[in-house]
């Protein structure tokens, strides 16, 4: 099996792979197409751990396909394009995020939604164009279709730049999408991870109020003082809720795991917007009287577009936002994911792969 | 009670109401004010009966007073307006909705959206900051705030027209505020009652392609040739169901009774928009992969302000919209309640209040 991994392409590369549902992530030799004439091949740097990477590994959502390279927060300098690439060049600070493919002629590809093509392609885990699995960025290098690539610009530093293009893209479309990116609206963030902290960073930088809405009241100080949210609402606290019912425009709901839906609806004024991102697997309990007697909403959004995410890249650039990293050693990898379970990260871990995964003989 | 409800006012009003939770209706004696200066009283003619009348005459939601004396389709003549009034005269076709009051101040009232007002005053089953009651349309006159009073365009049949007075403002609101009107787009209309049959009319006409989703075949043949629908889909057969994924850019949902979103959600392209109009009992599941993996949403919506409901029968007016409607006499009412628990009418019971009551 792994001999067949290493010999599957012509260029050999090295990663840390999930090899089943434990989770457990190991050195990995495996390896990745020659430069096409489209493609553009970088040696990846930095590499983000979201959450995903986690469900994925240990199969939560029954989709794995093991041995799993997972990391789709990947960025690093290209180091050769193909023949009929335009928009990169050797050298250049680049990053991949959740796709490498989509089928660039349906509906959603041709109005830049491919993250909603049917045919989307995601980097790692799926089966590629040329009927191949996909290896994602916990490994030494990297190559995708100069479309699925993003450029990085100079004043982002390359380290918090990862978590952009996933933590990042997962929040600001929604935010646009849904018109919560109006100066002045006032809307709430619930729960205070890799996207609630990218949430309350982008909707400041929108001139968007901010209420982060948790259930730890340890969470307050750094909501209010570090991450610059204007309020927070401890949402165990039914005096609290109900002080603010009917106050928030809008909600960024980054919570995965099952919560009650009726408190957040109750928070929103008339004609408010409930939005879903985190990616509960079970479904919800929805009171329709809630929904109806205010004219609300309860929408999705998952990730972004690549035009979009480039957008949100130079707006990130632009407004000195980064997000909030903690750099760890490929070796320490598994003790994260452990920590990340535990919701023990301020707020993204980042593997500092262009310094520390060493190939093994 | 009774007679409390007869002096409350000075004037002498006669309807039928319920007196408890079977539901049952009988005649009945109460009193309205006096015409104030701001105030247009009508003659009721005609009062649609509308499935909230059953479930608050027999008290499903929980919050009725009784007696109540339901209907809030009510379609009558001006016979007195006061000195306050400018948009009504006496002899003018009149109507009166889902609402009599509201506090007039707040930003929703401000922006015409009286219906989402915190203080809003429905036509029955709710009480005026005096404290006393408000009673339907199951009746023979009311007197309305003239902020509250519709205007019927003289091309509307009276009795056809009374349900749009609820059951047409309840669609024809979120199809605008959700953005489902562009021609050409595909609409998929879920339930084929009261709501569903007016949504399919004016689905057509904004130019719409419409599919109407039912769990009963019989439906079929009505949908498309009586009211226009482009195609039926029965919501029981999976793989019919299955052949229509990914087809439709907006659904308005007008089932009652609680119902899986999972196959209305499938049925949804990318972007689209499935929005709730009926009112289960019980909260419903809404799973959360469909709404993330295609930027779908679910929204509510709750009759329609005043500015929105007039030209909302300005709009039916012009594109020859009524609804399908079986009058029924005062007398009847209880059988009619009776098959409208059964879905057994197409599709709408009105009252002939004036020649029955």
């Amino acid at each position: 099996m792994t001999i067949l991994q290493e010999e599957e392409h012509p260029n050999k590369v090295f990663g840390w792979a999930a090899r089943d549902n434990s989770g457990v992530l190991s050195p990995f030799k495996f390896s990745r197409r020659a430069t096409g004439e489209k493609d553009v091949a970088f040696k990846v740097l930095y590499c983000g751990i979201c959450h995903s990477d986690l469900n994925m590994i240990k199969n939560d959502w029954g989709t794995s396909v093991y041995p799993l390279v997972p990391g789709h927060e990947i960025v690093g300098e290209v180091t050769e394009v193909g023949s009929k690439v335009q928009k990169f060049k050797v050298g250049d600070r680049v990053g991949v995020g959740c796709l490498v493919g989509s089928c660039h002629s349906c509906n959603d590809c041709t109005n830049n939604l491919e993250n909603y093509c049917p045919k989307r392609i995601l980097t790692y885990g799926a089966k590629y164009h040329d009927g191949t699995i996909t290896y994602g960025g916990y490994s030494d290098t990297m190559v995708a279709d100069e479309h699925f690539i993003v450029r990085i610009p100079d004043n982002l530093p390359l380290d918090a730049a990862g978590p952009l293009l996933c933590a990042g893209i997962t929040v600001y479309s929604p935010l646009r999408y849904y018109g919560l990116d109006k100066p002045d609206l006032h809307i709430g963030v619930v729960g205070l991870g890799g996207l609630g902290h990218m949430a309350v960073k982008f909707a400041k930088a929108f001139g968007v109020k901010v209420t982060v809405i948790s259930t730890s009241s340890n969470k307050k100080k750094e909501a209010l003082e570090n991450l610059g949210a204007d309020s927070f609402l401890l949402s165990r606290d039914q005096e609290q809720l109900q002080a603010a019912i009917g106050t928030l425009d809008g909600i960024i709901d980054t919570v995965s795991a099952q919560h009650a839906l009726m408190p957040l609806l109750g928070l929103l004024k008339t004609d408010g917007k409930l939005v879903l991102v985190g990616a509960a697997e079970k479904p919800l309990e929805l009171p329709i009287f809630s929904l109806i007697l205010g004219r609300k909403l309860v929408g999705g959004s998952c990730i972004g577009g690549m035009k979009e995410t480039q957008e949100m890249v130079d707006f990130a650039a632009k407004h000195n936002i980064k997000p909030d990293i903690e750099v760890i050693s490929m070796d320490y990898v598994n003790t994260a994911m452990e920590r990340l379970l535990k919701a023990d990260v301020k707020y993204r871990f980042v593997i500092d792969v262009g310094n520390t995964l060493k190939a093994t003989s | 009670m009774s007679k409390s409800a007869e002096e409350e006012h000075p004037q002498k009003a006669f309807g039928w109401a319920a007196r408890d939770n079977s539901g049952i209706l009988s005649p009945f004696r109460f009193s309205r004010r006096d015409n104030g200066e701001d105030d247009v009283t009508l003659k009721v003619l005609y009062c649609g009966v509308c499935h909230s009348d059953l479930h608050i005459a027999r008290n499903d939601w929980g919050f009725t007073h009784y007696p109540v004396v339901p209907g809030h389709e009510i379609v009558g003549v001006a016979t007195k307006v006061g000195k306050n009034v400018k948009k009504f005269k006496v002899g003018d076709r009149v109507g009166v909705g889902v609402m009599v009051g509201s506090c007039k101040t707040c930003e929703c009232c401000q922006q015409d959206l009286e219906n989402y007002c915190p203080r809003i005053i429905f036509t029955y089953n709710s009480h005026n900051p005096d404290g006393t009651r408000n009673y339907g349309g199951y009746s023979d006159m009311i007197v309305v705030d003239q902020r509250y009073v519709l205007r019927f365009p003289d091309n509307m049949p009276l009795d056809a027209g009374a349900p749009l007075l609820c059951a047409g403002i309840t669609v024809y609101s979120p199809m605008k505020y959700y953005g489902m009107t562009e021609a050409g787009k595909h609409l998929g209309v879920a339930g084929l009652g009261g709501l569903g049959h007016v949504a399919v009319k004016i689905g057509k006409a904004f130019g719409l392609k419409v599919t109407v989703i039912s769990s009963s075949p019989s439906k079929e043949s009505e949908a498309i040739n009586r009211l226009g629908a482009d195609s039926f889909l029965v919501s029981s057969d999976p793989a019919k169901m299955k052949s229509a994924i990914g087809t439709m850019d907006y659904i308005i949902d007008t089932v009652s009774a609680v119902h899986p979103l999972l196959p209305l959600l499938s049925l949804l392209k990318v972007n689209g928009k499935l929005v709730t109009v009926g009112l289960p009992n019980k909260p419903l599941e809404l799973p959360i992969f469909p709404l993330i993996l295609g930027r779908k949403l679910v929204g509510g919506s709750d009759s329609g302000g005043m500015k929105e409901t007039q030209e909302m029968l300005d709009f039916c007016a012009k594109h020859n919209i009524a609804a399908d409607i079986e009058l029924i006499r005062m007398d009847d009412i209880n059988t009619a309640m009776e098959r409208l628990t059964k879905s057994d009418v197409r599709y709408r019971f009105v009252i002939d209040v004036a020649n029955s009551l």
